[in-house]
């Protein structure tokens, strides 16, 4: 029996519970990434409604940095086990194909990795340009007519910034890239698929990650054509 | 009481004591399992017993004597025990649980085997087969095996080979994989318990006797070709039947005699070797490249109508020829059964209508199978439903859809009924050689019964080999013997001599070719049906292709390294020695009983006609040497219990 | 029809291997893959050129020995087809077919396009079984079944063990082979009782073999000749998550 006792590995150790990490992380960002859409959204209300909800979220104090204190962990998390599994499963093929072919998987299925290592980089980059004002800082010190910190006004500049706006959509894009197969990903391996439900996942997959793409591109775009309007007196 | 014995023709005299157990037949099991000794749970450990192939025999035999507590060491030539052969039955499993209160019983499965078997069984064997066969389902069942179901959850049947009673249990049309995996599984338990020590890609290539014992077998690693020898204090064989003499089977490619003829050379009796069966729903030969046959179920037949244009030669499209023009010849022919006649009839009745010349398809071997009346009558869905994954099946082979143009169907060698003879203890005449599954001769007389196969192979592993092995160590405790003995050596220095010999002959042929010709040779002068003019022939014939062989044999690489060439090498000489011994014992059965038809000996309407007044008897074989006729042992058979008949399907 | 074939050829398991340049010629399309390779064997002999090495069995698709990539493919372009049950009719004259074995690093070829798949044996002796003796079982109707329940557990337990699944996954990984005998036993009364213990166990051999794992990318489904459904991928990890996280009953 003892060697039955070894083959259960941990849960860290086991392929399955690496897996389960990935996923789990998997939804609490898609949770976050979905619910930052909702709330940027609120752009299209506003100088003042968006202020507000930005300066609701600073004034979370405490809860702001367990927030995002577990978002780094789920985003760390995330990462690492992505990659451990990575590795592994590149070892389990040492000699490649001469030719291979595949048949069913997706192009974005196949380029997870990339995917999500430029999503990660864009975060680090709209960390310090948005949250931390460490690049781009001219965009940064607004102060709206309540004396409030202007996000409103640092989005609409740094967006007609063609650089700033361009790395944005691509990065909006491969993020949308790696929901659309991450998320219906995300039930399979939980569990949580069956005949029936995996075509409703398909293509609530395709659709969350389309939206999400929509949604955050929006701004960009309305910016830029100018249908978010700078507020009176804040100068390009 | 029976299982009395008569020498003839040749050699030492022999009792062939089949060691049936006295008292009326419904009680003999039961008194022999009292009466049999038993082995002390202590002690069973300490009895080795080697089992050689892992198909449902097998299987089944190596895990429940290890679950016993035996030591076991299990041979295969597979990559994997998973892959014996039994995987392919596609049908069922016959079991006598009257589930469908229809009428079924042990005494009427009992007596359907043996009269389907032409009366040339054991009535002893098959009773207790029909006994035994209900806990095959029962086991199977807690195994995991997925038997098809009713919405109530209980077991459901199917009717099979004509039967009147519905007692064949299924899984889907992978009937023989699920078994086999149950079996598989099993096994796989009691290897990781430790109990069991597994050897795929390991082939048997001698068996070791010592003291007039069968003590261990030498084998050869297929992998490194390393021959290394195992002892034990009992050996099984359980490798299967020898339809590959035919060269064009349904047997899997690798399917071999080797083992089962080895220990005919040892001195193991082989019996009734011309019991053959030829299966009618096949799909035909396509050409010289063929290398494998494959079968259709016959469940097709319930549907499809058998039938060739009545002119020979006409090459019209068959949608093209009227009615008035189509001879459904076994409607024709047995208007009672129609195309639902037994498997040696129908497969007869094809061969028949091919030699006339009005056989179909480019090479004239084959007739149509017609579902366009079924279609008509049925609508295609339902014909779909019943049938499809053998239409997709015959289309994914031949290219054509069998919704639009009648399948063309031949018969194909597909079970061996004959094999080493065995006692009603499953054992040789070999003291300790013990041999189950289609590698004995025992239950199937001169013709098995469809979903039988798998009921026998499972009914000696699981119930019977465990008991009576038992039996053979309590009651003869083996002295020790391993594997440094001399006798071992001397195997093992054979064994090398003759892959030495194959690798050295460097000649012209491969050995596909000399298997080809050995088949087609036998297929047509030992095959359907046989004549004395026909098998004298192929006697002549064998002993020049086996002289070419060891003359003209190409195998190139060496012996100790992964040779697929030499390993079918060594197969294929067994092959051509086997061919020959089958065309003698078809030579001197001048009757026709079940799969072996002899054409002196029919009625008038040209029916097999069964001669018991002289061959009411099992044909055991001993060798003599190559190349020397064999002698023959007869065990009479005695019908007590069911009543000699002519078998009537009008 | 005449075709160009480039195959693998690899001494023993030590040995790099390479591709190898053979003409097939004057092949009838009624051939089956197998009986082609047979055909250009013959040929090989003859010029004292060992046969290319392939393991092949029952060749009516079922007993899952043959094993080879086909211009990238396990099994070759046909889908829901074992390699021997594929036939030339599907391929072009002058087609260049290039043939290699199964890929993986649980799968060591031993020669040519043989490979060593006991790792799969391995994972079901870990657990892949009913943990009962002969004899001693109840009447086989006295544990009724769902029908439902028995043919989902029949489209999972007729895998052949073929091994396509792992020879087609980006990660060499076997979770469809070892989901469909988790899930056959699971969705069975009588498996249901060990079903913790014998997912834990078979998940932990898996990983000890060095399977890759599983990045729902459905390749192996695809290519499965059984068509086996991911969908009992899924299972096993809810298996797996529940024999963690609850405790054995």
């Amino acid at each position: 029996m003892t060697d039955k006792v070894q083959r259960i590995t941990s849960v860290f150790s086991s392929s399955i519970g690496k897996k389960l990490i990935v996923a789990f992380t998997g939804v609490i960002l898609t949770g976050f990434v979905v619910g930052h859409m909702l709330g940027n959204l609120q752009v299209f209300l506003g100088q003042d409604k968006f202020n507000t909800y930005a300066s609701f979220l600073q004034g979370l104090g405490e809860l702001l940095y367990v927030v995002r204190g577990m978002l780094l962990l789920a985003v760390i998390l995330h990462i690492y086990f992505s990659i451990k599994l990575a590795l592994e499963n590149r070892e389990a093929r040492p000699i490649p194909y001469a030719v291979k072919k595949y048949r069913e998987a997706s192009y974005a299925s196949r380029t997870m990795h990339y995917s999500g290592i430029i999503v990660f980089a864009f975060i680090v980059y709209h960390i310090l340009h948005f949250t931390l004002g460490k690049v781009h800082p001219q965009y940064y010190h607004y102060i709206d007519p309540k004396g409030r910190h202007d996000v409103y006004s640092m989005v609409i500049l740094s967006f007609r910034n063609p650089l700033i706006s361009g790395t944005y959509i691509v990065s909006m894009f491969l993020l949308a890239w790696h929901l659309s197969h991450g998320f219906s990903s995300l039930f399979q391996t939980l569990g949580l698929n069956n005949a029936r439900l995996r075509p409703v996942l398909g293509t609530l997959g395709t659709l969350l990650a389309w939206a999400v793409f929509a949604g955050y591109v929006s701004i960009p775009l309305a910016a830029w054509t100018g249908i978010l309007k700078l507020p009176p007196g804040v100068l390009p | 009481m029976d299982g009395n014995s008569e020498t003839s023709t040749g050699g030492a005299a022999m009792t062939l004591d089949a060691k049936i157990p006295a008292g009326p037949l419904v009680e003999k099991w039961e008194r022999h399992k009292f009466e049999m000794k038993l082995v002390n749970p202590a002690n069973k450990r300490k009895f080795h017993c080697i089992i050689v192939g892992s198909g449902l025999a097998g299987a089944s035999a190596a895990a429940t004597l290890a679950e016993l507590g035996y030591n076991v060491e299990c041979f295969c030539y597979q990559d994997s025990p998973r892959r014996a052969h039994s995987i392919a039955a596609q049908g069922g499993i016959n079991a006598a649980k009257n589930y469908q209160n229809d009428g079924d019983s042990v005494f009427r499965l009992f007596y359907d085997t043996v009269k389907g078997g032409d009366f040339r069984s054991r009535e002893a064997n098959v009773y207790r087969l029909a006994q035994v066969s209900g806990s095959i389902i029962d086991q199977c069942v807690a195994q995991g095996v997925p038997f098809a179901r009713e919405y109530g959850g209980n077991l459901t049947n199917r009717s099979f080979g004509g039967a009147l009673v519905s007692r064949t249990f299924y899984a889907r049309g992978q009937t023989g994989q699920q078994l086999l995996l149950g079996a598989y599984q099993a096994l796989c338990r009691q290897i990781d318990a430790g109990n069991v020590k597994m050897f795929p890609r390991t082939e048997m290539l001698e068996l070791v006797l010592v003291n007039g014992k069968a003590r261990g077998i030498v084998v050869r690693n297929l992998v490194t070709g390393k021959i290394s020898s195992h002892a034990a204090d009992a050996i099984v064989l359980a490798t299967g039947g020898y339809s590959n003499v035919f060269f064009l089977s349904t047997n899997a490619v690798g399917c071999n005699t080797t083992a089962i003829f080895r220990a005919y050379k040892k001195g193991a009796l082989f019996a009734n070797p011309c019991f053959t069966q030829i299966h009618p729903t096949c799909i035909p030969v396509s050409g010289d490249h063929q290398s494998k046959l494959t079968l259709m179920s016959e469940s097709l037949r319930n549907d499809g109508r058998i039938w060739v244009p009545k002119k020979a030669g006409d090459k019209r499209e068959p949608q093209a020829i009227p009615e008035a023009d189509r001879d459904y010849v076994l409607e024709r022919k047995y208007p009672t059964y129609g195309n639902l006649a037994p498997r040696d009839i129908a497969s007869r009745a094809a061969k028949q209508v091919c030699d006339e010349g009005r056989g179909v398809g480019p090479s004239g071997l084959g007739v149509y199978l017609d579902f366009s009346e079924a279609i008509s009558r049925l609508t295609e869905h339902t014909v779909r439903e019943r049938y499809g994954n053998l239409f997709q099946m015959y289309e994914k082979i031949t290219g054509e859809n069998p919704y639009r143009m009648p399948m063309r169907i031949f018969p194909a060698p597909h079970y061996t009924m004959g094999g080493l003879w065995v006692d009603y203890n499953l054992m040789s005449n070999i003291p300790g050689l013990h041999v189950v599954g289609e590698a004995n001769f025992s239950d199937h007389g001169a013709n098995r019964l469809g979903a039988s196969a798998l009921m026998q192979g499972l009914a000696d592993g699981y119930f019977i080999l465990p008991y009576t092995l038992g039996h053979y160590f309590a009651s003869t405790k083996p002295e020790k013997v391993d594997s440094s003995h001399a006798e071992f050596r001397k195997a093992e220095e054979e064994v090398r001599e003759r892959l030495k010999k194959f690798l050295s002959i460097r000649g012209k042929r491969t050995t596909t070719s000399f298997h080809r010709e050995l088949g087609q040779l036998m297929w047509n002068e030992c095959g359907m049906s046989r004549t004395d003019a026909s098998l004298r022939k192929a006697l002549q014939r064998i002993p020049e292709i086996r002289e070419e062989f060891w003359r003209n044999l190409d195998v190139l690489g060496s012996h100790d390294e992964l040779n697929t060439s030499l390993e079918r090498a060594g197969r294929v000489a067994d092959f051509i020695e086997l061919a020959e011994l089958i065309c003698q014992d078809a030579l001197h059965r001048t009757e026709s009983c079940g799969g072996h038809f002899r054409e002196e000996s029919q009625t008038e309407e040209g029916e097999a006609l069964r001669d018991d007044d002289h061959f009411c008897y099992v044909a055991a074989w001993e060798h003599q040497g190559v190349g020397k006729p064999p002698s023959l042992h007869k065990e009479a058979l005695q019908f007590e219990n069911v009543h000699l008949a002519q078998r009537n399907y009008k | 029809m005449d075709l160009t074939l480039y195959v693998w050829r690899q001494k023993d398991a030590k040995d790099s291997g390479r591709l190898e340049k053979y003409p097939a010629k004057s092949i009838d399309p009624n051939m089956s893959f197998l009986e082609m390779l047979d055909v250009v064997n013959e040929g090989l002999i003859q010029q004292n050129i060992e046969p290319i090495a392939f393991d092949s069995d029952c060749r009516e698709g079922i007993c899952g020995t043959c094993s080879m990539t086909i211009n990238g493919i396990p099994h070759g372009p046909e889908r829901g087809t074992t390699v021997c049950q594929l036939h030339m009719r599907k391929f072009k004259d002058g087609d260049a077919i290039y043939i290699e074995p199964f890929r993986a690093r649980a799968f060591p070829v031993l020669r040519d396009l043989i490979t060593d798949r006991s790792a799969f044996d391995r994972i079901i002796q870990a657990g892949g079984y009913v943990s009962i003796n002969t004899g001693g079982v109840p009447d086989g109707n006295a544990i009724p079944v769902p029908k439902v329940a028995q043919e989902e557990a029949m489209d999972a337990a007729q895998c052949i063990g073929c091994g396509a699944c792992v020879a087609a996954c980006k990660n060499a990984s076997a979770m469809l082979f070892v989901s469909a005998k988790v899930s056959h036993l699971a969705l069975l009364p009588q498996g249901a009782v060990e079903r913790k213990r014998r997912v834990l166990n078979m998940v932990g051999q898996m990983d000890a073999e060095s399977f890759g794992s599983c990045t729902n990318q459905y390749e192996c489904e695809a290519v499965c000749p059984k068509e086996i459904s991911v969908q009992f991928i899924a299972r096993m990890n809810r298996e797996y998550l529940q024999g963690r996280v609850l405790p054995e009953a």
